[in-house]
């Protein structure tokens, strides 16, 4: 099975690098660009084919490592 | 006083760290791989700056899940000393050691210069032998430094005197909140900060503010 995580800055939290691409993507004349948020994509692949306990192991890794949940939250996907 | 260094791939103040120490406590640190399991018997261990494991994941990340770091735990539970020094202060905080997170610099730029703080706190083993209030100036070297705490923890770290080091007004080189530079945990025995102590320890090297820290150490542990 493979999984995709993504982290990204939790809400409230500052972006600096979100707004400096933001600032940047307005100086190329894309004006319609707002608020720009940054995070990461993390593709795992995984020898479990079971989805509920591939989820809750990937969980588990989010919490111990993938994030920080000090400042980051996380989002799992799984594709069979 | 006995102490040890840290070293992980990729540190690269292991060596200025024991320098700073041998001059100061006249014997060498232990300079401990980060694949070691057990930590010989010391008063003092030190995570120093650097890049650890490449900054990978994010600063301190990787490092904080190294075999040497449950050691290192062990040693600060027992209410053994813990000096994390700029990577070691992430390291710190990725080990959950110390609360918060340290982000990447607000104006997302290495930022390189002697920076001044205020010592806020001077009842721990680490800053005593300062006075309360005194200005020191330590180099900042870091790209990842901005201190983050939800207002919750930032509250209690101030209310329990937690908040060690502060830069002075106008001197914040990272954008941290409420301008913390460096932290005690609760039970006041790992202290992390970003600032570099052990690079001002000597006059040749441009000053010597940071000696206070070691002779504060020295005289409590030793």
């Amino acid at each position: 099975m493979k999984a995709r995580v993504f982290v990204t800055l939790k809400n409230g939290v500052l972006d600096p690098q979100g707004k400096a691409i933001g600032h940047a993507l307005n100086g190329l004349g894309f004006s319609a660009v707002g608020e720009v948020r940054q995070g990461k994509v993390i593709d795992l692949e995984l020898s479990e084919h079971d989805e509920a306990k591939a989820r809750s192991s990937l969980k588990e890794m989010c919490e111990k490592l993938l994030a920080n949940t000090v400042i980051e939250k996380y989002d799992i996907e799984l594709k069979p | 006083m006995k102490a040890a260094v840290i070293v992980f791939p990729a540190s690269n103040c292991d060596r200025d760290a024991a320098v700073a120490l041998e001059q100061m406590t006249g014997r060498k640190p232990r300079l401990v791989w980060h694949q070691e399991k057990d930590l010989p018997d010391v008063d003092l261990v030190v995570l120093p700056g650097g890049f650890s494991y490449g900054d990978y994941l994010r600063s301190g990340a990787m490092a904080s899940q190294s075999a040497v770091m449950r050691a290192v735990k062990a040693h600060a539970e027992k209410g053994g000393a813990v000096l994390g020094i700029c990577n070691g202060f992430q390291v710190l905080t990725e080990s959950h050691m110390l609360p918060g997170a340290l982000m990447r610099n607000a104006e997302l730029k290495f930022v390189c210069r002697p920076v001044t703080m205020t010592v806020e706190e001077t009842q721990n083993a680490f800053t005593r032998k300062y006075a309360n209030g005194q200005s020191v100036t330590f180099p900042v070297a870091h790209g990842d430094g901005n201190y983050f705490a939800d207002e919750e923890t930032l509250n209690r770290l101030e209310g329990e005197g937690r908040v060690v080091f502060r830069y002075a007004p106008g001197q914040n080189p990272n954008g941290s909140a409420r301008n913390i530079a460096g932290i005690l945990s609760e039970k006041r025995n790992v202290l992390g900060l970003m600032p570099h102590p052990e690079r001002v320890v000597d006059p040749l090297l441009g000053g010597t503010d940071g000696r206070g820290m070691f002779e504060s150490l020295i005289e409590t542990l030793s």
